[in-house]
Order: structure tokens, then sequence, then C-alpha cells
């Protein structure tokens, strides 16, 4: 009884409520008007290579300065001038050996790195003694630039190939490392009650929930990690190289070859995009599972 | 009460081989006993429902007999078959698998996949094995789950509150659903559920648990598929509820309220069925 009394009070000021003239309730009306859809918070739909957009805009200006005189070419050669060398060097095919010893120091960095990244992730993540061993030692080598490493490094391995790749894949562990096992340890707990209801093995919990499970974070790491192994290659291309993209621009400063350098630091940028690009479409893919904000 | 609670307790059919046995089962939570020595035996294929307030114990208990409440102090003795599956309140589907592949997780042997689709056909997903989870309804998504209980052959199936997220008009097809597959395949099923309508008309037989114990064992003699229109349903449904500390005005069916909210209810009376309960342990 005592619970119905409060609802007979409220009914009485919504009786009045409905005795009010009509027209009170049209004048409401247009405010409220909406066609369509609703704002959408999210950003959209993609265009294909949209994402283009910005480095050309960037192309572009450096174009439009030159042209106009704005930009001395002393100090930026203008872009014209850029491709007019780097043909040159295409033909010559200093840049493609160059590029292709560059290619192969990153690209060993990066699969052992993010090889070593993972394995120490699911070490960590699984098993509390890989978490006491491994967690804390990667967060104090994370505080360590690779360039304060150069000298030790230099040291025991020489400087030779191994010093540069072993550097290159350092950095990649870490970042590989950091982001799989926040992913990881992040992990639904739901999910991992489900694994032991199911009576999985610790194999197939791996392949089945962590692995997965971690992907969002591991390519998040991935993506840094390419990134790193470029930054590396200009770190270690600077030490005692004979050959290499960072040993080209090198060569470069000493005969003041601005063109040359340019051409350097474009083929970096460009190299950064496209493997940037190929991480994401492997992402959208082996992702496609997700519903995510950008979809 | 007890008047008409006579006749519900009707003599049970022929004792079967037990699925389950618990004895003495204890479960703690810091130094609160949340099972105080639970004795219980499930039979083979038995349909049993286990009702209970929120912080009975019911989900303690459930999880005692999947085995999963590791670092939970205890002790007593638990018997359970080899093969059991438990189906949760969400259908728990790994996202990043596809329906046929969760179907058939960690399902071993090279027909594991033709089980998977027979399986998901047996639910009524043929066609949706490509699916990814996202794609289903939630309706679809907790049949899905059902499957993937189904294709391990279970002897005994755990269910915790398995249609409680769903909306109304899935739950009743579910539960006509639940009830074929268990006709049809007859594990043993432990269904803990806190809609006392939902657990008068599938199970064989309702638990109520009440401050880690055993308060209520009762044996629902109905025909199969059943009304909540039957007035014997009602009964059933109202002894229950007052087991459950709800009381009525006369005794009568409340249409309006079929869920109990026990929480802020005072505690039953007593216990009223206790003495006259044939698997009370302590009798």
């Amino acid at each position: 009884m005592t619970d119905i009394l409060p609802q007979v009070r409220t009914a009485e000021p919504a009786a009045k409520d409905r005795a009010q003239p009509f027209p009170t309730v049209r004048e409401l009306r247009p405010a409220t008007t909406a066609t369509g859809t609703r704002r959408r918070l999210g950003p959209g739909k993609a265009v294909p290579f949209a994402r283009l957009t910005g480095p050309v805009l960037v192309v572009l200006i450096w174009w439009a300065a030159s042209a106009t005189g704005y930009l001395d070419p002393r100090i930026l050669s203008g872009p014209g001038a850029v491709a007019s060398t780097a043909a040159d060097l295409i033909k010559s095919g200093r840049l493609q050996s160059n590029v292709a010893v560059s290619l192969q120091r990153a690209g060993l960095g990066l699969l052992f790195g993010v090889l070593a990244g993972v394995l120490l992730a699911v070490a960590a993540g699984l098993s509390r003694v890989g978490e006491y061993l491994l967690d804390g030692t990667l967060q104090v080598k994370r505080a360590i630039p690779s360039l304060a490493l150069l000298p030790l490094m230099i040291l025991w391995l020489g400087i030779g190939e191994e010093m540069k790749v072993t550097l290159i894949a350092l950095g990649v562990t870490v970042v590989v490392y950091i982001n799989t096992y926040a992913s990881l340890t992040g992990i639904d707990r739901r999910y991992v009650e489900l694994g032991e209801s199911l009576d999985l093995s610790r194999l197939q919990f791996i392949r089945k929930v962590v692995v997965p499970g971690a992907l969002p974070g591991f390519f998040v790491g991935l993506r840094l990690a390419v990134t790193a192994s470029w930054l590396g290659l200009v770190v270690v291309e600077q030490v005692n190289a004979t050959k290499g993209l960072g040993y080209m621009m090198f060569q470069a400063q000493l005969y003041a070859q601005s063109d040359v350098i340019i051409v350097g630091l474009v083929v970096y940028g460009v190299f950064g995009f496209v493997s940037d690009a190929l991480v994401r479409a492997a992402e959208r893919r082996v992702l496609s599972w997700r519903r995510t904000l950008a979809d | 009460m007890a008047t008409h609670t006579g006749g519900l307790t009707a003599p049970r059919p022929a004792v079967r081989a037990a699925a389950v046995r618990t004895t003495r089962l204890v479960r703690s939570f810091g130094d609160r006993d949340v099972l105080k020595g639970i004795d219980l035996t499930l039979g083979q294929g038995e349909f049993t429902a286990l009702l209970g307030r929120s912080g009975s114990g019911k989900s303690t208990l459930l999880r005692a007999v999947a085995r999963l409440d590791h670092g939970v102090a205890g002790s007593g003795e638990l018997h359970v078959p080899e093969r059991v599956s438990l189906s949760f309140q969400d259908s728990r589907l790994l996202p990043w698998l596809r329906v046929l592949d969760n179907v058939v997780l960690g399902v071993r042997g090279r027909d594991a996949k033709e089980r998977g689709a027979k399986a998901l056909a047996e639910v009524g997903l043929e066609g949706r094995e490509r699916s990814w989870p996202h794609e289903l309804s939630g309706g679809e998504q907790q049949r899905a789950a059902l499957a993937r209980a189904l294709v391990r052959d279970p002897e005994l199936l755990l269910a915790d509150e398995p249609f409680g997220a769903l909306d109304a008009l899935t739950r009743i097809r579910m539960h006509d659903l639940l009830r074929e597959l268990y006709e049809r395949h007859r594990p043993a099923v432990l269904l803990v559920t806190h809609d006392v309508d939902e657990a008068v008309e599938l199970a064989d037989r309702v638990l109520v648990l009440e401050d880690g114990r055993i308060a209520v064992d009762l044996a629902v003699d109905l025909p199969t598929p059943r009304s909540r229109r039957d007035p014997r349903f009602q009964e059933y449904r109202d002894t229950l509820l007052a087991a459950l500390g709800v009381h009525q005005p006369d005794g009568s069916a409340d249409p309006v309220h079929p869920d109990p909210q026990p929480a802020d209810l005072p505690a039953p009376g007593g216990r009223p069925l206790k003495d006259k309960d044939p698997h009370d342990p302590q009798d």
C-alpha cells in the first residue's frame, strides 16, 4: 500500500499537464523536428589514399616556396633539383645499393626485435616468474637510449653488421614488448575463465585467446617498432659504415651536397610512410573482427 | 503454506546414478563461509534449478561444481563427471573467432568442425558458421554459446543465469530450445537462476539456497511442456517465492512481480519445507 501513495500524488500534476490547451504542445514541436540521422560522433567513412593529402601538401608548399624564390637553394634545394639528383643517384646505382643495405639492416633488426618482444611479452604476461624477471628489466632498458648503448655494443660486437642489427633490434624489442605486454595483461578475465571451463591446453590458450587478445597492442607496438628501426638506422650508419642510406647522407654532408641529404631524407620519409601503411593494412586484415571508432 | 506443500513434494522417480555428489562442501571468502557444508546429489540426466537471493552462494556453488574456484578456501568432497560444460550469463564468445571456431574451441578430434556445424544447426544457426560474433543478435549469441556447450557432449551442463541478459521474447524461445535440447541429449543440468517461473517451467527439481545451505529441495512433478497458467504451476511458484522470502497477501499469484527482489526484504520466518523435504541432508 505504501508504495502506491507516492504514485497517486505524482499522478495529480500529470493530469493537470494533460489539461493544458493543445496548441502549447504544438508550439513546442518545431524545436524537436529532426530530419535525417543523428549527429555522428565518429569520424565517418574513410576515403582511400586520402591519407596522402598531408604529405602531398607539404611537398606542394616546398615546391611553391622554391619556385617563387622565397627559399634560398643554398639552404634547401627545390623539389626539382632534388628529383634530378635522385635520378642521377639511381642511374649510377648508388641510391639502390645504399637503400638495399639499409633495408636489410632495418628488416633484420625489426624481425629479431619483434620476435624477442613478443616472446618476452608472452613469458612475462603468462607466468609470475617471467613477470618478476623480465618486466622490471625491460622497463630499465626502456629508460636507456640506444645511443647510450652504442659504445658498449661496439666494444662487445665490433663495428660490423651484428652490432648494427643488434642495436636496432634492441630498440624494437622494447616498444613491441611494452605494447604487447600491456594489451596481453588487459585481456578480459572472463575469457581466461572461458578457456579454463573448456579445458584448453596452455598452447591452445595462447593460440586462441592470448595471441588474438594481445594483437591490438602488438600492432601499436609494431608501428612504433617500424619507426624505431629507421631511427636506429640513422644512429648505427654513422658509425664506421661504408654503405647505407645514413652513410650516403653523412658523406654528402662532408661534401656539402645538400640535395643528396634531402634525397636521403625523402627516402627515409617514403619508407616510413609506406611501412606504416603496410602495417596498417595488415592490422585491418587481422583485426577485421573489431568494431571501433575508425570503422 | 505447509498445507499445500505436502502434495507438491511427491515421491521422486526411481533413484538415478549420481552425476554430481558433494559432501560437506564448504567455501569461504575471508572468514565468511559462503557455502556452509552442502550435501547435494544430482542424478544423471536430472534437470535441477538452483534458486537463491543474491549473496546466497549460488554462484559460488556453481563455480565450485565447475571446479573454477581457484584460490577459494574450502573443504569437502566433490565428485563431478568428466565432461562438464558451462554456460555463462553472457555468451562469452571470443570476438576474434568466427562462430564455428568459437563453438569448436578446445574440441579435439578431426571431426570437430563437422560436429560443431551439427551443433550449430541444432540450435538453429545453420549457415552462420562464418559469421563474427558481433554480427549475431543477443539471442543468437546465446544459442551459439549453447552449441559450444553441446558439442562437447556433456554429462553435466552448468548454466549460470544463461537467459538473464535476454529480452523477454527471446527468453521464451530459449527456454523451449533448452528444454528440447535437454530432452534430446539428457545431460544432468544445474541451472542457476533468480527467476522462479523459469525454474518451475524448466526444471524437474528446484533447490533454494539460503545463507550457504540448501533450504528447499522440491521435485516439480508437472508434465512438459508446462503452462504457467496451470494452477499447479502457480502452487509451485508460490511455494518457492515463499521460501525466498516473498510473501503474498493471499498466497495467489502476483503476475506483476514475477521476479522476487529479496535484497530489501526481511529474512523468511522459517524454512517451510525443511521438515517435509526428503532430500534434506540433515534429515
